[in-house]
């Protein structure tokens, strides 16, 4: 309990000195993962800070699993390979059991309930259960589940706020994007309320 | 400065672009695709030639064939395609043409995977092709340096009329970092009088690499030797932490980067290590290595092969320090946790 105490503390005051971190985000290929690990990199480059970007791109095929790795930091980053994450986001069952094992003790796994039916093996890690289809469709629309889980990321580990992912949102994806923009940042903040609605929880319990 | 996002494959055609390359041809093959693609678009605009050619084999000729006309031009590939490319790069360097070529490192041998891997260092640094030659061989560990050294691939190509390789492997090409274009000193007007640009009014140039009398075979042999004797000139490498080690790992590439994390992590445990990165492969920094094996213990030679730059490092080192080898291959990318492992078991 005291970890997961830790865990909320620290989405109040990120030390600025000494900021460092990384995840590995998970699932079928078109559940957009891709997407917001390239948005979460480039907002975050936008707000003046190091990152990389590695996607798997083995040779997988359409419904195969995809996934793809972010490091943040305000130092340059030497290792962009991560083999343990400190936080993983996880769309399917496959990419469960692929990178559970692998999560860095301690760590945070953030999972889409809706479709991740197999329960998570490990007693040292906190999970964050987000129902993010269900939460996206409240949204407008079920593709929004990854903005749904990246705001759910975004309220525990506070490197980014709401109105920098949108211009990240914006500035990366161009026109295109705009016209989703509301459906998504809609989606991003229902997904950071149930992520904080869960870490109050957690506090009281 | 405005800071871009981009993957090392963009960036590369990006910065080729910008430093006058107007001329690709290639043929596509994971993990460099987005290289061809990014041409194909850019290149027709600014009235340039992007060609897909119908094998390497004739896209490495198209470069022989734009490079002999004195223009700045490049292919890239990855491992089994620069195999095929290998009787063109041994022509181009007969012929003294400077040109750029990327490989992209895949798994191999033979068709391999399409995963990340260095095991194309001898094939890159020794000559790859047939006869007495070498190509200039530039090592990239980060997106920005993939940028800076790919403008400098084309002044050493010039520099030197040599082909010159920019070798990396899938992580550099795929992975995504911010870059900045900066605005580079014009390259100085380098002599292209040799080019074949027309020879109205003047006396024909000739580009040949055949020479059946042996006495002037020789000659030219002698003549290349010359020019790789002077490359050592621009050799260049980067130490980290090496000062007071006792010991040092030696990488290049994503390797280098991986094992700056696994250095960081020993440092923590107050293990006196640092980093040898070979930015050059060729000419490799056989003297900084020589330099640095009179006040050290052991170096730890960690590649993405089973050990082949580990032979360079044996040659300088010349048995004033230990030398030890650690590798993953097929695909395998090292972690910083086995490199740190690895190390920690090096010490006694």
């Amino acid at each position: 309990m005291k970890q997961q105490q830790l865990e909320c503390a620290a989405n109040t005051a990120v030390d600025s000195r000494t900021l460092y971190t990384n995840l590995t985000m998970a699932g079928f290929g078109g559940q957009g993962l891709m997407f917001i690990g390239k948005l979460l990199a480039f907002s975050a480059m936008k707000a003046g800070l190091q990152v990389s970007w590695i996607p798997s791109y083995g040779p997988e095929m359409r419904g195969g699993t995809a996934n793809c790795t972010v490091v943040i930091a305000n130092e340059p980053i030497a290792s962009p390979v991560i083999r343990s994450p400190e936080t993983l986001i996880i769309m399917n069952n496959p990419s469960l059991e692929a990178f559970e094992p692998r999560l860095k003790s301690g760590g945070t796994l953030f999972v889409n309930s809706n479709l991740v039916t197999c329960p998570a093996t490990r007693k040292d890690i906190e999970v964050v259960a987000v129902p993010a289809d269900e939460v996206a469709q409240s949204a407008g629309g079920r593709k929004a589940a990854n903005m749904v889980m990246l705001g759910a990321y975004l309220a525990k580990v506070a490197i980014l706020d709401k109105s920098q992912i949108e211009y990240g949102f914006l500035e990366f994806f161009g026109s295109k994007a705009a016209q989703t923009l509301d459906l998504n940042m809609k989606a991003f903040s229902l997904g950071a309320a149930f992520s904080q609605a869960d870490c109050k929880t957690k506090k009281e319990s | 400065m405005e800071k871009l996002f981009m993957t090392g494959n963009e960036a590369i055609a990006e910065a080729a672009i910008r430093s006058g390359c107007l001329y690709y041809f290639g043929y596509p093959i994971t993990p460099q695709n987005e290289i061809p693609e990014y041409m194909s678009t850019r290149l027709p605009e600014l009235g340039g030639a992007f060609l897909q050619a119908e094998s390497e084999i004739a896209a490495i000729y198209m470069v022989y064939g734009a490079a002999g006309a004195g223009m700045r031009v490049m292919s890239s590939s990855s491992s089994p395609g620069i195999s095929l490319k290998q009787e063109g790069l041994s022509y181009i360097a007969a012929a003294e043409l400077p040109c750029v070529i990327v490989n992209m490192m895949r798994g191999g041998p033979g068709l391999g995977g399409i995963q990340p891997s260095q095991s194309d260092y001898f094939q890159a640094t020794k000559g790859g092709g047939h006869g007495d030659y070498h190509l200039f061989v530039l090592a990239p560990s980060t997106v920005q340096e993939a940028v800076s050294l790919t403008g400098d691939a084309f002044d050493i190509a010039d520099k030197y009329r040599t082909p010159v390789m920019i070798l990396g492997d899938g992580i550099i090409g795929q992975m995504m970092e911010p870059v900045e274009f900066e605005q580079r000193p014009r390259s100085k007007e380098y002599d292209k009088s040799w080019a074949l640009s027309g020879a109205k009014g003047r006396p024909r140039n000739v580009i040949k690499t055949l020479y059946l009398d042996p006495q002037k075979l020789e000659q030219h042999n002698l003549k290349l030797q010359d020019k790789y004797q002077k490359m050592k000139e621009d050799v260049r490498i980067e130490h980290y932490l090496c000062d007071d080690a006792e010991i040092v790992i030696a990488a290049y590439g994503t390797v280098a980067r991986i094992a700056k994390t696994a250095v960081q992590i020993l440092r923590d445990k107050g293990i006196k290590v640092g980093l040898l990165r070979p930015i050059t492969l060729y000419p490799f920094p056989y003297d900084h290595f020589q330099e640095i094996a009179e006040r050290i213990r052991k170096v730890l030679v960690v590649e993405m092969s089973l050990g082949q730059m580990v032979e360079d490092v044996k040659l300088a080192v010349n048995g004033k320090a230990e030398v030890a080898f650690y590798g993953r291959t097929g695909g395998i990318v090292p972690s910083y946790e086995e490199i740190a492992a690895e190390l920690e078991k090096q010490l006694f």
